[in-house]
Formats: structure tokens, sequence, C-alpha cells
């Protein structure tokens, strides 16, 4: 106990004063000046370590984040700065346009056909990997290669495989009789491409936070189960995912941040424009025509908050329905 | 304890230290231009190709103090005009010396001018007989500073791939197939009987480079008047081209690979498209592209209706440069006669100056890669004759929506007339107007 207690005692321990021989004057100055700096170094140290993320975020997220807001209700361009306030103009005008919509329906479409798939895949190859597989180190490290290439590269190589009339992929469903695939020019076809691309790099990236998760379930309730006669799949379904659900629910609030300012790919595929009538230009890509290549800042300000709205209230829906499964 | 009271100290400053390094790190990004070694770097920022590394070796040669940078991009429209007015907009990033393309000259000229250098401060006013008239007038500024210097013009005629004609049955020889086609509807009638003869080729590659073609040849305005009013769903110029390529969309001539993208580039390289609208400087992007596989493959005939002028450049220095002195006597040497020889020689873009039009090495040059065709003759003889078209300070934004519609109608997307609608509603959102 008393090794306990004398651990617990913070360093310099507060003990000190008392054990001072009182009536020294310049002693007892100097000891509560180091009380001093010990208190505070006790309550300040802490925060001056962890400050330097805080202000770095102030500096290029926070204050970025609420001049938007100012910059949104300005009539601004790009080159000529605020024109003058307008109020909620701009929020107005969006509602009304339809290439907003087009945007956000095209985020949400690619959304949906790129993380639906890659969770599952995710899942089905960390469950592979969690098992005895020869070379699982092998295969561990080969998830997380794709990962590590630049996106910039990935979208490049996809782009060449997607070509309509020269690209590998089209070549290859030749042999199946299958006609060449514009995938630039319809909306479904350019979203697939696109899914695909996102897919290769964060599929794995996924299955290794699955298979780390995977690792932490005690043992001895899948032995428990298979002596009870539970199949893999009953113990993949009935232990596993439950298991699972606060590492499924983080990765799917994650992948919906993501996903929604997915622009580095599709911009690669075919540019900011997405495609001869936006098939696929995310709300992301319409922020940047708008504010960089038609000079109207403030218009691509107010897209970029109502699409950081929209992201909040996603996470906060995702955050609500964890709630609600952890409690049932 | 006081060890253990400095010891405090120590950290509270290192940590403040790696703080406020941090934050400047973060900060100050690049701007390291002066080199340690008292070097200068200059940096020119290009699109397409300028022919100018043998200039540039030359002038490092001769000036060892300076080292030059290229930033090089294929697109013009659709990668170097939003990044370069991003970087001119954020006041860094710019190179020193900036290539202005005629498509964007009042673009920045005329509405960003206090961005640019007035090259008159470094003895350039001095330069004006180097220079075609017009070229001279389109490079300056709204109060008649000279902010860009004369690179290239563009001339036109017209490429067609030899073999695949030969394969069509239609004549190859040079002046038979100028003859051929006098107007665009003689090149019509052309690319049906090419069709017919199924080669497996398309006459065309895309729609684009012809509409751009025939809108340079009127030697007017195209999309925006000359006060910069939004005038393409009214102007004749626009209506009219946009007639002559819906046609060849009609006549299933177009092999449908968007300008300028990989696919396009492919198309080059495996002679899927027998025709292509060559400004001077297009003659380097085929040879560039195709590389051996294109040699001989391609000819030069004169293109259908009048000569034009499509693109072209300026060399400006951007108000950014730490050394706008070094700069500019830079751009002043790529832009001299001799310079322009030299890019001539490079990469057969067509000089802007007249010294340089009547020199015998550009009067005489026949290019082998393309069946030795007598390319100085063909360009420069309307070289002066030129009229330049004015194109308005958002023509860029503009042009990309023309592209895109026309794509798509092109792709079988949409109808004309929906083509033309999603053109005009557009241009009028590019345009602000």
């Amino acid at each position: 106990m008393t090794l306990l207690s004398h651990g617990g005692a913070p360093p310099g321990g507060k003990e000190e004063p008392v054990l001072s021989p009182p009536g020294n004057d310049a002693n007892a100055k100097r000891e509560r000046r180091q009380i001093f700096w010990t208190r505070l170094d006790l309550k300040v140290s802490p925060y001056l370590f962890i400050s330097p993320f805080f202000i770095l975020f102030a500096i290029f997220g926070l204050f970025p984040l609420v001049y938007t807001v100012w910059v949104s209700l300005h009539d601004w361009t790009l080159l000529g700065g605020n024109q003058g306030f307008v109020g909620l103009d701009n929020y107005v005008r969006l509602v009304q346009d339809g290439k907003f919509w087009n945007s956000l329906y095209n985020t949400f479409g690619i959304f949906v056909i790129a993380v639906v798939p890659q969770l599952l895949l995710a899942m089905y190859l960390a469950d592979t990997l969690s098992r005895k597989v020869r070379a699982v180190n092998f295969f561990r490290m080969g998830l997380l290669l794709p990962y590590l290439t630049s996106v910039a590269a990935v979208a490049i190589v996809f782009s060449q495989l997607f070509g309509t009339q020269f690209g590998l992929i089209n070549y290859a469903l030749g042999f199946f009789g299958i006609d060449p695939i514009n995938w630039q020019g319809g909306t479904f076809s350019s979203w697939v491409a696109i899914a695909v691309m996102v897919d290769w790099r964060w599929t794995g990236y996924n299955a290794l936070i699955y298979l780390a998760a995977m690792s932490a379930i005690p043992r001895d309730i899948y032995e428990a189960a298979s002596i009870d006669g539970a199949s893999r799949t009953r113990q993949f379904w009935q232990i596993t995912v439950p298991m699972l659900r606060p590492t499924i629910i983080f990765t799917v609030i994650v992948s919906t941040i993501g996903q929604m300012q997915l622009f580095t790919e599709p911009v690669i595929f075919g540019g900011v424009a997405g495609g001869t009538q936006g098939q696929f230009q995310t709300t992301m890509m319409l922020i940047f025509e708008e504010a960089f290549r038609f000079n109207n800042y403030g218009y691509g300000s107010a897209i970029a908050w109502t699409l950081f709205m929209l992201v909040v209230v996603l996470s906060a829906l995702n955050a609500l329905l964890s709630s609600r499964i952890k409690g049932a | 304890m006081r060890t253990f009271e400095r010891r405090h100290w120590k950290m509270a400053a290192a940590t403040l230290g790696v703080v406020t390094l941090l934050s400047t790190a973060a900060c100050s990004g690049g701007g390291d231009d002066a080199a340690e070694d008292g070097k200068i770097t200059l940096t020119v920022d290009t699109f397409g190709v300028f022919g100018y590394d043998e200039l540039f070796e030359q002038y490092m040669e001769e000036n060892p103090n300076i080292v030059i940078e290229e930033n090089n991009v294929t697109d013009l429209n659709a990668d170097y005009v939003p990044q370069l007015q991003q970087n001119i907009a954020a006041g860094s990033g710019a190179g020193d010396i900036v290539a202005i393309e005629e498509g964007i000259v009042q673009q920045f000229f005329l509405s960003q001018g206090d961005n640019f250098v007035d090259l008159a401060e470094y003895g350039a006013a001095d330069l004006e007989e180097n220079f075609l008239p017009w070229k001279w007038e389109m490079g300056k500024g709204p109060n008649g500073e000279i902010f860009g210097l004369g690179t290239d013009i563009g001339g036109m005629s017209m490429c067609y791939n030899k073999t695949l004609f030969e394969d069509a049955g239609l004549p190859t020889d040079r002046e038979e197939v100028s003859a051929s086609w006098e107007t665009w509807d003689d090149f019509i009638e052309v690319g049906k009987k090419f069709q017919k003869a199924d080669t497996g080729a398309s006459f065309i590659s895309t729609v684009t480079p012809y509409f751009n073609a025939i809108n340079a040849q009127s030697g007017s305005h195209t999309f925006f008047d000359t006060d910069n009013n939004l005038v393409a769903e009214t102007n004749p110029v626009i209506k009219d081209s946009w007639a002559l390529v819906e046609k060849m969309v009609d006549e299933g001539l177009s092999a449908n690979l968007p300008m300028w993208s990989d696919e396009w580039n492919a198309g080059i390289q495996n002679n899927v498209f027998a025709t292509l609208p060559c400004p001077a400087w297009m003659l380097g992007h085929i040879e560039n592209t195709a590389g051996e596989s294109g040699r001989d493959q391609w000819d030069v005939a004169s293109v259908p209706g009048e000569g034009g002028n499509w693109g072209g450049s300026w060399l400006a220095v951007t108000t950014q440069s730490e050394h706008p002195e070094e700069a500019a006597k830079l751009a002043m040497f790529l832009t001299s006669p001799e310079g322009q020889i030299s890019a001539w020689n490079a990469a057969n873009t067509l000089p802007s100056s007249p010294q340089a039009l009547e020199d015998p090495a550009v009067t005489e040059f026949t290019r082998e890669y393309f069946n030795e065709a007598p390319v100085g003759e063909i360009y420069a003889t309307t070289a002066k004759e030129l009229k330049p078209v004015y194109y308005g300070i958002h023509n860029a934004q503009v042009s990309e929506e023309f592209r895109k519609a026309l794509e798509a109608m092109e792709q079988g997307q949409v109808s004309p007339e929906e083509a033309w609608n999603q053109a005009i509603e557009g241009a009028k959102r590019a345009s602000g107007q």
C-alpha cells in the first residue's frame, strides 16, 4: 500500500513543504515557487503537448470552415474578391440548381455501388485471413499494398483500363461477345468504373481493420460453438459479425465521410465536368468547377458548406443508429 | 530540485518551439527560388508542344547563372487554363514566364492585366517589327502595356492519313487531296466516300477540332462579341460551324474519340481516323504521339474553305516572378526571330515574326516525318494574310461547354437540339451571363 501511494504521488511530491524547517523565509519562498511551477506543469503541460494539433487545426481547419460561411453569403469572385453581401441568395440558387441535385445523386449513387460491395468483400477477406492460411503474412501485407499507391496513379491506370476503344476491359469483354461499353458516356457505367477504382484502393484497408477486430474476439467462444456443432458459416454470422458491430459502424462512418467528398478518381477519369453531361460529376467536382473554373467563389462556398452539413447529418445518423444497435 | 525546475522550462520551450516551427513550416511551403549557389531558377509554364528544349539548353549555356525549368501539360482548356487561373488568382504558383494562348489572351491580358509585367520596362517596345502587326497588338494590355510577346501562330492545314486514304481508294497526292475539298461540304462528301469504302477506320476523330477550325476561319468573333457579350446563340459563325459538324455526325464520319483524351492519342497511334485539322503546332503533337508507328503515314493538304488561324501563343512574365528582369530577357530571347526559327525547326510552331516567316529555314522546310511535306511553304504563304479572331474573356470556359455538348451529340446521348440547348445553357452559366 505504501508503495502504491508513493507511486501515485506526483513527481517532486506535495509533501515536501511539510518537511521543510519552518521559519526559514527564503527557503519557504523557494519551495512555494516550486509548488506553483509544479502545479502549473501538471495542469498546463498536457495541453501544451497536444496544442500543436489544435493550433494547426484552428488555422487550417476551423478558420477556413467558418470563413467559407462568410464567403458563401457574398457574391465573391475568384479574381475580383468580395462583390457585396447577398444574404442567402447563393443557397436559394443552390436549391433550384439542377446541376447541384445531379451531383448529389451521383455522389450517393457512387457511394452505394462502391461502399456496400467494398465492405462485404473486406469482411470476407478478413474472415478468410483470420483462419489458418499458408503465408498469411504475405496476404495480409498484400491487402495493404493498394492503399499505399497514390490515388492519382490508381485513377490514371484505371482510366486507361476503362477506355472505350482501346481499354483492356472492353477488350476482355469482347471475348465474351459483349460490345464495347462507353464507360464514360453512361451514368451507371461511369459509376461502376469509379467504384472499382475506389474499391481497389480501400477494400484492403477496411479488411485490415476487420482483421484486427476479429483477432480480438476470444477464441473460446468459437471453441464452444464448434463443440456445440456450429458450422463455420454459422459461427461467422452469429459470433464474428455481432462482435464486429462497433468496427463495422466505424468503417461505415469513415467510408461515408470519404465518399461524400469523392473527387480525385472521377476527375482523373474524365475531368472536372464529370462527363459530357455531368454523368459522374460529384458534389466536390461541382464545387471545384464553380469556384475555380467559373470564378464563382461565393456559390462554390455555399455548395461546400451544404455538403459539409450533409456529412455532419449523415455521421450523426450513423452514430444514432449505432447506439441503438448497441443498446439492442 | 533546481535541475528539475529547469527541465520544465526546457520542455515548455521545446513544445512552443515545435508549435512555431510546425506552423511556420506549414505556411512557407515552396518559394525557395534563390538557390544557395547563386543560380536563378526560371520556371516556364507551357502546354502542348513548344519546341523549346534546345533553346533552353542554349540559353543556360550562354547564361550559366540561369536554370530553366519547364512545366508542361498537354490539355489547354481542361488542365492548363484552370491551373494557371488559380495560380494567378492565388498570387503564387505560376511560372516566371507563362504561355498565354490565343483563346485566353483577353481573359488574362485584358481583365487581369495587373498580374503581368509590362515588358516595355525591359526594352520590349523596340521589338514591334519582329512580329506580325495583329500578333503584336493582341499581346497588349488595356492601356497599351506590352504583356505578351508572340511565339507562334496557328495557320491551318488539313492532315490526312495517306495509308488510310489509299486503302479507301481515294487520291493520296496532296495536290489532288487539296483539290478534292475546296469547301467543307466537299470535305463531307469525301468523308462519305471514305466511310463507304469500309476500311475499319473513321474519317474524323471527333467533331471538336473541326468546330474550332471552322470558327477560326471566320476571322471575326465567335462566342463573344468584342464587348465580351455572350452572342453564341445568335452568332451566324457559331450556327454555321455547328450545322457543319452536325452533318458530319449525321453521316457517321466520327470515331467518337474525345479530343486530347488518352483514347484520342491512342487513336492517332493506331491509325483509326483519317483526317485532322492541323494548325502548325498540331504537327508536333501527331509526331510526338504516333512516334515511329506514324512515320510516313500522315501528309499535309490545304484546309477546306479559307485560311484561318487556330491557336498560337504569347509569352508573358508574371508579377509573381522574383526575377522579372531575367524572365523578361529569357522571354525576349525565346520570341526573337532566331528563337522562333529554332522552335520551328524543333516542332514546326509557325513563327509570328515576319523575318522568320521569310527565312529559308522556314519557307524551304520539308517535314520528313510527314512524307516530306513542304510544310514551310504550306503555312508560311498564308500566314501573312491571316485575320485574327476575337475570343473574349470567358472563351476557355465556354469552349469546354460546347465541347461537352458536341461530344454528347456525337456519342448519341442527346439529340442535336438537346445538345444545342445544353451548349447554350452551359455557356450562359460558364460566362455568368
